[in-house]
């Protein structure tokens, strides 16, 4: 690995011959200086900057914009021995992400300024990928009093989406507070939707799965009442809500609902959610553990048709690494989450591209455009257009592989896709026109300014 | 068979073969000396991680009654308590040389996780997980059914099946690993099942499975049960709103004496009462039906010893095992020779005599 010094100018100009612009006609991609330079069929030597820009031929390759996660777990700060923001961030440069938000339920909770700057201060060291910090919406997500809300917002981290991911604000009054508090800074609350008492002891879907497995049920109305509460909150009020982790076919239809009665609802399903159902817990592998639960065919086949209507916007990975310990025992005993970031391109081009549902340039949508939109990105999810910011990768479309979890680059072993072949590569991801990843390996990460460590958001200066 | 984890996945062939095995363990205990050398040499482990002093001493009388070598790990009071993980505990037994690993647990599905990891070696016997299942549980009983049936039809038990038997399991459904269990094996034996219970204790799903779902007793009787029986129910269910009082309860799913005496005047005369026990007198089930000639809950118990016998006989020196099965069809041959209501046919040896069983 070269040097971090020779790279504090985040290396020179690239020019990406042949690629598939968005699935589209083939073109040339010049990167300079952080910003796409130029773009055209045939980039000729007097256009500046391609005599020395390192060439990289995208014959065969599809260009997208970085993809953007709305829904990361980093585990840092408290929960290192699950995954740091470096190994993290790592993944998920290698997964194709040039950003990702990190949720709320670290250890202290991330429900303070200065906890939220630290994990922005720690994604900029690590240099992989923008890291947004997502605050918490209560004090230490125990559901009964607001963080700081604007103390968050108004940080170095410019904090914009707040989730008490993991749990559920489940309190009417408290969700209608945050709703309308976070409209004084165009915030979001990201709702983890569950009923807490109707999910008590929840251990997988309700249904035939559990019934013949006696394990107790985490019934889809758990998920669709608070959905369906939310919604009517976020109109009474006029706010921003996003779902997390939407799993079920009723919560399709409520936010389908809600969308034609114009509220501002955007949802997020996992890739997991689009391809596995209950049937993989017979095998009571608590690798197949996670939360909301993995659900029947017809919930899948529910979810991959909203995300392609846009009924849901984005694919959130829901990455949740854990440490072997907590999924190598009862599946009662075992942490509930599955890793994600290295393995969601590829997922969700099986499960929507090779199905037909979906082309690249909804791809880049659902995984780049309205993500950065929800978590008001400036930077990322952009056109791949001369004189925006070059966050760009290259995927090999026809590359096949297998899934091995012991050679991830992130800290959690618990991927439900080990062993299946997945189609789709990441050959190249260039952060901030710095390459990250080059040849499906990691490069070196983007180094920022050393004024930046302690400076604003992304994409801002102050 | 290389565990016995569910009665779900458990083919008929392997049901007959444990329960026509079991008729012959039947017979050993009879015996004066109720010892077989099977299992000598074998060790066999207990592996407990929630109370149950019945099936606890039930697998260890059978352990013992094959000879084995039985350990019992009760994982309160243990490094179990202390935070130790089921896969240190299982590598620890595996470690001692364990060669069967009989196992109580709370979490559901923990005997299929020993089973399919390469923690441990040794042979699982589900000895019941959380709400799953108890197959050994399902096996004595449908062991009882079958003894009853056969003597209804003036055949012997070995080699039957259910077929056309209608038995009534009432009580709490939902958190009972014995109904499940039964559900499944008394399917494969041919039987009629019917569940009865409140709504709230019958999981979401229970329509799919291979049984008839009631929310009437006297109903279910009135139509005709050969077997019915009553699950035990907790008394504090009543708390989580499963439902209103215990009183309510036992007038709405209890057998009381009321419904003792309709089997009378619906003319079953040959109806039996089972309970896999420890019993509520009073909750699900009335004293004079517990205590009455009807019921088979003491021999449930008696005949829990010989297919736990069976299980680990089939486990343990089953058709791979030529040596130790030798040495149970000598003895068993000699306590034939003594023992008059030992079928001598089967006795002879437990793995040549159910050739014929694929026709059911």
């Amino acid at each position: 690995m070269a040097d971090q010094h020779q790279n504090a100018d985040n290396s020179g100009a690239h020019l990406i011959r042949g690629a598939s612009i968005l699935g589209g006609a083939a073109e040339d991609l010049l990167i300079r200086d952080g910003v796409i330079a130029a773009r055209g069929r045939h980039l000729d030597a007097d256009v500046a900057g391609v005599r020395e820009a390192t060439v990289i031929d995208a014959a065969g390759l599809v260009a997208l914009p970085g993809m953007v996660d709305i829904h990361t777990h980093l585990r840092e700060p408290g929960r290192e021995d699950a995954e740091t923001v470096e190994t993290g961030t790592r993944a998920a440069a290698l997964g194709g992400y040039t950003a990702v938000h990190a949720m709320a339920n670290s250890t202290p909770v991330a429900d303070t300024a200065g906890v939220v700057e630290q994990v922005l201060t720690l994604g900029r060291t690590a240099g992989w990928v923008d890291v947004r910090p997502v605050g918490a919406v209560t004090v230490g997500l125990a559901g009964e009093q607001l963080a700081e809300l604007g103390a968050m917002a108004d940080s170095r981290a410019h904090v914009r989406v707040f989730s008490d991911d993991g749990i559920c604000v489940h309190d009417p009054v408290l969700m209608r507070r945050a709703l309308e508090y976070v409209k004084a800074f165009d915030g979001v609350v990201a709702q983890h939707a569950q009923e807490p008492r109707l999910t008590a002891g929840a251990q997988m879907n309700e249904g035939e799965v559990s019934a013949v497995l006696g394990l107790a049920g985490w019934p889809a109305v758990a998920e669709e009442s608070i959905i369906a509460r939310d919604v009517l909150l976020a109109q009474h009020v006029g706010s921003r809500l996003h779902v997390c982790h939407v799993s079920t076919a009723g919560s399709v239809e409520i936010i389908r609902w809600a969308k034609s009665r114009g509220v501002n609802v955007t949802a997020e399903v996992t890739p997991h959610h689009l391809w596995l159902t209950d049937e993989l817990a017979r095998s009571y592998d608590p690798v197949y553990k996670v939360n909301p639960p993995l659900r029947t065919d017809a919930d899948v086949q529910a979810l991959r048709a909203a995300l392609a209507d846009g009924t849901i916007d984005v694919v959130g990975t829901d990455h949740a690494p854990h440490p072997s310990e907590h999924k190598e025992c009862e599946w009662a005993q075992a942490a509930m989450g599955m890793t994600g970031l290295e393995t969601a391109l590829s997922v969700v081009q099986h499960t929507m591209i090779e199905t037909g549902l979906m082309g690249w340039e909804d791809f880049a949508r659902v995984t780049s455009t309205a993500p950065a939109a929800i978590g008001r990105v400036q930077d990322q999810g952009r056109p791949l257009e001369a004189g925006e910011p070059a966050n760009v990768i290259l995927v090999d479309p026809a590359a096949r592989w297998t899934v091995d979890p012991s050679k991830m680059a992130t800290m959690g072993r618990n991927s439900p896709f080990a062993g299946r072949e997945l189609p789709g590569k990441v050959v190249a991801t260039f952060f901030k026109g710095h390459p990250t990843v080059l040849d499906g390996k990691l490069n070196t990460p983007y180094r920022w300014p050393v004024d930046a460590l302690d400076a604003g958001p992304a994409g801002r200066r102050p | 068979m290389r565990h016995l984890l569910s009665t779900e996945d458990l083919s008929l062939h392997n049901a007959i073969r444990i329960l026509d095995t079991a008729e012959e363990m039947a017979a050993v205990g009879e015996r004066e000396v109720k010892k077989l050398p099977a299992l000598r040499g074998r060790t066999v482990v207990n592996l407990f991680f929630e109370d149950s002093t019945r099936t606890r001493i039930s697998f260890e009388a059978a352990a013992k009654r094959l000879s084995a070598d039985v350990i019992n790990f009760a994982a309160k009071g243990s490094s179990v308590s202390k935070g130790e993980s089921l896969k240190d505990t299982a590598q620890t037994l595996a470690a001692m040389g364990a060669d069967a690993v009989v196992i109580r647990h709370w979490a559901s599905g923990a005997p299929h996780r020993l089973a399919a990891t390469d923690w441990i070696d040794a042979a699982v016997i589900n000895a019941g997980d959380g709400t799953h299942e108890h197959p050994t549980q399902a096996l004595l009983d449908a062991f009882t059914m079958r003894r009853h049936w056969s003597k209804l039809a003036g055949t012997p038990s070995a080699g039957a099946d259910l077929k056309g038997m209608r038995v009534a399991i009432a009580g709490d459904v939902l958190h009972s690993r014995v109904a499940r269990s039964n559900v499944w094996l008394l399917r494969t034996l041919g039987a009629e099942v019917t569940l009865v219970a409140p709504p709230t204790l019958l999981p979401i799903g229970v329509e799919k499975w291979p049984c008839a779902v009631s929310f009437d007793l006297d109903e279910t009787l009135a139509q005709g049960v050969d077997a019915m029986m009553m699950l035990r129910v907790q008394g504090e269910r009543m708390n989580a709103s499963f439902f209103p009082t215990t009183r309510e309860y036992s007038r709405r799913w209890g057998f009381d004496d009321n419904r003792l005496r309709a089997l009378d005047s619906l003319g079953l005369k040959d109806t039996i009462i089972m309970h896999p026990g420890p019993m509520n007198r009073g909750l699900e089930i009335s004293a004079a039906a517990a205590d009455s000639p009807r019921s088979t809950v003491l021999a449930q118990v008696r005949n829990g010893v010989s297919v736990r016998m069976a299980a680990l006989y089939l486990l343990l020196s089953g058709e791979n095992r030529e040596p130790a099965a030798a040495a149970v069809s000598a003895s068993a041959a000699a306590s034939a020779a003594a023992s008059s209501d030992a079928p001598a046919a089967h006795a002879a040896n437990p793995n040549l005599t159910y050739s014929h069983q694929e026709s059911h």
